[in-house]
């Protein structure tokens, strides 16, 4: 039975793989997480989003049983994390891999995913046959009687997915498991998390708004310790991703006369019908409607009699800043953005923000 | 103690693959080669020194088997220990500064198969050195001075080893509860020359893992020890208390 194929248990139990009940913790002043309740259903590829900070990580490490909650309480994969540091009991049950994996220089690949076989409890020809096939699943089998200290970043993730999944374990944590990586490393390890849908549920921490709509079929999104939104991706877009259009002031390079042009255009479009908000965005308006169809119609007509040079209006999808202003009505460092993914970019399937109304400021 | 065997395979090939084991089993055997060979010609090095300087007379008593020992002791209780201390400081809190023992932890390893394999595979690479350097000595010994008990330099070597074993556990409480692998290595040494200093005070000193070299040497040299029990009691209780603390701080430790 490959990894593939053992996920059959684990996708159809219907009891959630991970519940959290006014999970929170407090380091000293800082409330790092405060009343986190959700439920993540075996099987699903639930994506943890927010900005650094946010709480993610504290998330994950009370969920591993790596610290200790202030308040609440939570089960991973039926276990309470109360008593996971004490017992071990997790071990058998989960997979990590940290955001920046170092392992042991000394060590070669095959080596660690053995060690991690062997903790599992694999011996003989299933360790042979496990080891086999986890270095083909994550593509490092040639590498394998390298030392860890000569791979590179990728390659390190790669082995530590390896690691973490060589037991089969029923929830998977992965913690930002792209976000030092480049663009081809990026491909791989999704292309890996994708392979693995169906074996295990896994939990995607990251702040890389496109690698959340590649691969995860549910989200939560966090702010500041608090869970702003939980859902499951396609309901969020539903919901609540507003169609938007983008609207380039034409010009001769006075970029400041086009962004006033572009202030004064937005004034004018956010009185008109269908639209629900109208936002310059320097020498461009961003323009957010009910119905796309019927509002595009108004948007040109109020376009045509402003009196204002267009170069172009497109549809657009949100970018990740716009999704977190909507969320918790900041900006975001721009720091905390991954290259990838934020951008605007061409109508699609669009994703954006499920706002706690009491959340938004 | 899930996981035991396999940690303890990891630790002890980390040991091999990042050559502590051959530093000190060299540091160890220059211990063992050199201990003898000072003891036997250093009388005659000063003397042949003084003979040229213009009206110095340098008397030394004719080396001993004693001294042969003692200048074994003497090395192995000094940096031996710091020895000892070196390969302690980083054991758990160098692993925790990597995020390696987050990883370990996730997997089904217990927080005590993970010390206890640490503590083991240093005692390991402690032994293996005082064995070669306690072998290599005897032999030196023998061929520049006189045969010794072999038993006595079982005992020597053992008693040599439980006196590391009490610096290396000290340093690994604190390894383990410390935030990084510096201060470890810090308290470990200052531990080490508190030791010394209470060591050398009467009745009390006695109470100490220093205090093992003399009864140590006794053996070594087929004489009934003096002090032996205190010493070996006093190095039990550190090792034993000092790896139960760990334990204790270590199974409900955030990592």
């Amino acid at each position: 039975m490959t990894i593939a194929a053992a996920s059959a248990g684990a996708s159809a139990a219907p009891v959630p793989a991970i519940v959290t009940r006014g999970l929170g913790k407090r380091f000293g002043d800082v409330q790092a997480l405060e009343g986190l309740d959700l439920e993540v259903p075996a099987g699903s590829v639930f994506g943890l989003l927010g900005p650094n900070g946010a709480g993610k990580t504290t998330t994950l490490r009370l969920l591993l049983g790596l610290a200790h909650p202030s308040a609440g309480g939570a089960t991973v994969a039926g276990v309470d994390i109360r008593s996971a540091a004490a017992t071990g009991a997790l071990g058998r049950r989960i997979g990590y891999l940290d955001q920046s994996p170092r392992f042991y220089g000394w060590m070669r690949g095959r080596e660690l995913i053995e060690m991690a076989a062997r903790l599992h409890g694999l011996r003989g020809q299933v360790l042979e046959a496990r080891i086999a096939e986890v270095l083909e699943l994550v593509g490092i089998a040639d590498a394998a009687g390298r030392r860890i200290g000569g791979y590179s970043g990728g390659m390190r993730q790669r082995l530590g997915i390896g690691a973490a999944v060589v037991g089969r374990p029923q929830v998977l944590f992965l913690d930002e498991p792209v976000s030092s990586l480049d663009p081809e490393g990026r491909r791989d390890v999704l292309e890996i998390v994708e392979r693995l849908r169906g074996t295990a549920t896994v939990i995607l921490s990251t702040h890389v708004l496109t690698d959340v709509e590649r691969v995860c079929d549910r989200v939560a999104i966090l702010d500041r310790g608090h869970l702003v939104v939980a859902s499951p991706l396609e309901d969020l877009i539903g919901r609540y991703a507003p169609p938007t259009f983008r609207v380039e002031i034409a010009g001769d390079g006075d970029d400041e006369a086009r962004t006033m042009a572009a202030e004064r255009l937005a004034e004018t479009l956010r009185m008109a019908d269908g639209v629900t908000d109208a936002r310059p965005a320097g020498p461009a308006v961003t323009v957010r409607v009910a119905d796309p169809d019927a509002a595009s119609l108004r948007v040109l007509s109020v376009l045509a009699g402003a009196g204002v040079p267009i170069d172009s209006m497109a549809r657009v999808r949100p970018t990740l800043e716009d999704v977190f202003l909507d969320l918790v009505g900041r900006r975001i460092d721009p720091d905390e953005l991954a290259a990838p993914g934020s951008q605007p970019r061409a109508a699609g399937p669009a994703w954006s923000t499920g706002v706690d109304p009491g959340r938004r400021r | 103690m899930t996981g035991f065997a396999t940690l303890l395979r990891k630790e002890l090939l980390e040991q091999w693959r990042t050559r502590r084991i051959l530093v000190v089993g060299i540091v160890f055997l220059v211990f063992g080669i050199g201990s003898p060979l000072l003891a036997r010609y250093a009388p005659e090095l000063l003397k042949a020194v003084g003979t040229g300087m213009p009206g110095a007379t340098i008397e030394l008593p004719p080396p001993t088997t004693a001294d042969a020992v003692a200048q074994l002791a003497k090395n192995v209780g000094q940096i031996g220990v710091l020895v000892a201390i070196l390969l302690s400081m980083g054991a758990v809190a160098a692993e925790k500064e990597r995020g390696t023992a987050a990883f370990i932890l996730t997997l089904p390893a217990g927080r005590g198969a993970f010390l206890l394999a640490k503590l083991i595979a240093i005692a390991t690479t402690l032994l293996i050195g005082i064995a070669l350097a306690a072998t290599v000595d005897w032999v030196y010994t023998t061929i520049l001075f006189e045969a010794l008990p072999v038993p006595g330099f079982v005992a020597l070597a053992v008693l040599l080893w439980l006196q590391m074993l009490a610096f290396a556990a000290i340093t690994f409480l604190v390894s383990t509860v410390a935030p990084s692998q510096l201060v470890a290595g810090g308290v470990g040494f200052v531990a080490f020359v508190a030791l010394a200093i209470v060591a050398a005070l009467p009745v009390i000193g006695d109470w100490t893992p220093l205090a093992l070299s003399a009864p140590a040497m006794d053996l070594a040299l087929g004489k009934e020890p003096t002090a032996l029990v205190q010493p070996v009691v006093a190095s039990v209780v550190i090792v034993v208390a000092c790896s139960g603390i760990a334990w204790a701080s270590f199974r409900r430790q955030e990592i």
